[in-house]
C-alpha cells in the first residue's frame, strides 16, 4: 500500500467521533467511565442473594465507554465464585476480579464463557489461575478468531486494550445440571447467534444468563448468526421459567420481553431480506431500507444494521438467482 | 459481540457531500477542486481519465455505500448517473486502494446505474466518473471507512480451494420492475463464480474476471463491463434497463487467463 496521507478530512472526522461518542455514552449509561485513569467504573448489582450482574453500556464499542458494552456477572455459591464472561480487555478482567474480591470473601473457582465473541473472554488474563470453561465449539471458535478480535478491538478501543492478549478456555463446559456449593446451576447449549450459545440457569435463584441469544433494546449482532436456528432457540428459552433474565447486551429484565424483542427483530430481518431479494435489491439498497420505529429506538441501530446486511443478505440474494446454463 | 466502528463516518459523508458540486478549474488548488481533498486525485485523474481530461465534480453522479466497510472484502456500492443525459461510460476508482481501478461500465442499452461489491484496502474516497458525449467527465464519490486489509488477503474459495469447482459458473435473474427506476423498467442481477485474486497475496498471481457483456436474443450488446482485481470474489452485479428487454438474454465473459463464460439467462 502507498504511504497513508492523513488528510484534513480524516482529522476532522476523528475529532467529531470523540465528541459524538462522549455524548452517547453519557446518555446510555454503563459504569462511571474514567478514560484518563482507565477505570471502567464497574459496579456489581445484586439480582438475588449472591447473584450479581455487572452492566455495560447499552451502546456500540467506543473509546468513550471503554468498549464495555457487555453484561458480565458472578454467582457466589458457598464453595467459591462462578464468573460469567470476562469482558473486552485485560484491564476489564482485572477490574472485574477486584470488584468480585470487594463483594465477597469467596475465591473465584471457575469462569464460564457463554459464546466465542471477544468481550466474553478478552478479560481472561485476570483469570489465568482458574478453570475457564467453554463448549468445544466455542473454544475452537475463540482460537480461530482471537487474533482478529485483538486487532479489531485495539483499533476500536485504543488504550483501553493495552496489554490485552487472548487467553483461551482450558476446560470443557459440562452441559446439564451441576451442584456447586449451595447452588444448582444448569448449562444448556443452544445455537443460532453463534454455533454454540450457552445459557446459564441458576436454578436456586431463578436468574438466567441468556448470553448472546437475547438482546434487550439493542440491535442484535450477527457475524456468526443463523436466523432459523436462533428463532428456534428463542422458543426454547421462552419455555424456561425464570425470575430475572440477563441478556449479554441491554437492560436486565424480570419478564420475557427481551426474548420477544429479539424474536421480532430477527423475524423482521428474515421477512424483509427475503422480500428485498425477491424484488432484486442490491446490497447497497438494502442498507437503506426503512427500519420499523421500534427498532430505530434501539441502541447501536446506526452501525449494527449495516453489519446485519453485510453478514446476512448474501444468503437471501443467492437463494433467488437462478443457474445460467450454456 | 461483534467488532464494529464508531459513528464518525456519518460525519465524514456529510462533509464530503458539501463539496460534491463545484468547478474543478481552480488552478491554484493542488487538489483540482476535489471535495475530498485527496492527494492521489490529480495523478489518478491524469492516469485514468486522461492528461487533458475535463473534469466536473457533479452531485448528479451518486455513489452510495456504507459509511463503514463492515466486510472490507465485500463493500457494496451503487453508482447512478441517471440524472445526466448521454452517459457513455462510467469508471469507478478508489484513491487509496493499491489497485485503484475497480470497473468500467458501458451501459449501451441499459441505464447508467450499476451495483457491485469491491475490496477496500483502507479508508478511502470511492469515486465514479461518468463520461458524457461532450467529452466531460462528471465525477461523484462517497467516503468509506475501513478497518483495512480487503485487497491483501485471499477470499474464502481461494483459501479452501473450492474455486476450481465453480470457476465461471453464473447465476442470474431478470426482475420485473427496477428498484432504481420503477415498474416500467427491469433489473438484471448476476453472479459469476471467480476467486478474483488481486495478485497482492504472496504466491497468488492476479486472476480475475476481466470482461462481461449481456447480449439480447439478436446478439446485440445491451451492456458491457470491464472488471479489475478489486471487484469482490464471486462478483454480484445489478443493472437496470429502461424497459424489460425482449427475448432471452445471454451472458458472455472472460477472465484474464482466458477462461470463458457463456450462459443463457433464464
Amino acid at each position: 500500500m502507498n504511504a497513508r496521507v492523513v488528510s484534513g478530512l480524516l482529522r476532522w472526522c476523528c475529532a467529531v467521533a470523540v465528541a459524538v461518542g462522549a455524548a452517547s455514552s453519557a446518555a446510555q449509561g454503563g459504569g462511571r467511565v474514567d478514560a484518563a485513569r482507565g477505570d471502567y467504573g464497574l459496579a456489581a448489582r445484586a439480582l438475588a442473594p449472591g447473584v450479581y450482574v455487572v452492566e455495560g453500556a447499552n451502546a456500540d464499542f467506543s473509546p468513550a465507554n471503554g468498549c464495555n458494552i457487555i453484561n458480565t456477572g458472578f454467582i457466589v455459591t458457598g464453595a467459591g465464585v462462578v464468573v460469567v464472561n470476562t469482558g473486552p480487555s485485560r484491564r476489564y478482567g482485572e477490574q472485574l476480579r477486584a470488584l468480585i474480591a470487594r463483594t465477597t470473601s469467596e475465591p473465584v473457582v471457575q469462569v464460564v464463557h457463554l459464546n466465542l465473541h471477544p468481550d466474553y473472554f478478552l478479560g481472561n488474563q485476570a483469570f489465568a489461575d482458574v478453570p475457564r470453561l467453554a463448549t468445544p465449539a466455542t473454544a475452537e471458535g475463540m482460537q480461530r478468531e482471537a487474533k482478529a478480535y485483538e486487532d479489531n478491538l485495539y483499533r476500536l478501543c485504543g488504550d483501553w486494550m493495552k496489554g490485552t492478549e487472548a487467553v483461551l478456555p482450558n476446560a470443557v463446559l459440562p452441559l446439564g445440571t451441576v451442584r456447586i456449593g449451595q447452588r444448582e446451576l444448569e448449562i444448556r447449549e443452544l445455537r443460532g447467534h453463534t454455533d454454540s450459545d450457552a445459557v446459564l440457569i441458576d436454578r436456586t435463584s431463578g436468574v438466567v444468563f441468556a448470553g448472546g441469544l437475547v438482546f434487550s433494546q439493542r440491535i442484535p449482532t450477527t457475524p456468526h448468526a443463523q436466523i432459523g436456528q436462533w428463532l428456534a432457540s428463542l422458543d426454547v428459552l421462552a419455555g424456561v421459567p425464570f425470575e430475572v433474565l440477563v441478556p449479554s447486551h441491554g437492560p436486565v429484565r424480570a419478564d420475557g420481553e427481551a426474548i420477544a424483542m429479539t424474536r421480532r427483530y430477527l423475524q423482521w430481518i428474515d421477512r424483509s431480506f427475503r422480500d428485498a431479494a425477491e424484488r432484486g435489491l442490491d446490497m447497497g439498497e438494502v442498507l437503506r431500507l426503512d427500519l420499523p420505529g421500534e427498532f430505530r429506538g434501539w441502541a447501536a441501530v446506526e452501525t449494527e444494521f449495516v453489519r446485519n446486511v453485510a453478514h446476512l443478505y448474501p444468503r437471501y440474494e443467492q437463494a433467488v438467482l437462478l443457474p445460467a446454463k450454456r | 459481540m461483534n467488532v464494529q466502528a464508531p459513528n464518525r463516518r456519518q460525519a465524514c459523508v456529510a462533509l464530503a457531500g458539501l463539496g460534491i458540486v463545484g468547478a474543478a478549474s481552480a488552478a491554484a488548488d493542488p487538489f483540482e477542486g476535489d471535495p475530498f481533498k485527496s492527494h492521489p486525485w490529480p495523478d489518478m485523474r491524469r492516469e485514468f481519465l486522461g492528461r487533458d481530461a475535463r473534469v466536473r465534480f457533479d452531485g448528479r453522479v451518486k455513489v452510495t455505500g456504507p459509511a463503514f466497510a463492515e466486510d472490507p472484502m465485500n463493500v457494496p456500492i451503487t453508482v447512478s448517473a441517471q440524472g445526466i443525459a448521454g452517459v457513455q461510460r462510467i469508471v469507478v476508482l478508489v484513491d487509496r486502494n493499491p489497485i485503484r481501478k475497480v470497473l468500467e461500465y458501458v451501459p449501451l442499452g441499459a441505464l447508467p446505474i450499476v451495483g457491485f461489491r469491491f475490496k477496500l484496502e483502507q479508508a478511502s474516497p470511492v469515486r465514479a466518473a461518468a463520461l458524457t458525449s461532450d467529452g466531460v467527465w462528471h465525477v461523484g464519490g462517497t467516503w468509506v471507512d475501513s478497518a483495512g486489509g480487503g485487497c491483501t488477503v485471499s477470499g474464502v474459495t481461494r483459501k479452501d480451494g473450492s474455486w476450481a469447482q465453480t470457476l465461471m459458473q453464473a447465476n442470474a435473474r431478470l426482475f420485473a420492475g427496477s428498484p432504481a427506476v420503477g415498474d416500467h423498467g427491469a433489473r438484471l442481477r448476476l453472479r459469476v463464480m471467480h476467486p478474483m485474486d488481486t495478485g497482492l497475496v504472496a504466491g497468488v498471481p492476479a486472476f480475475y474476471v476481466s470482461r462481461l457483456a449481456v447480449l439480447d436474443a439478436q446478439g446485440r450488446e445491451l451492456l458491457r463491463l470491464n472488471t479489475f482485481e478489486p471487484v469482490s470474489e464471486n462478483p454480484v452485479f445489478s443493472f437496470d434497463f429502461p424497459q424489460r428487454p425482449q427475448g432471452a438474454l445471454r451472458l458472455v465473459g472472460v477472465d484474464n487467463n482466458g477462461n470463458r463464460v457463456e450462459a443463457r439467462i433464464e
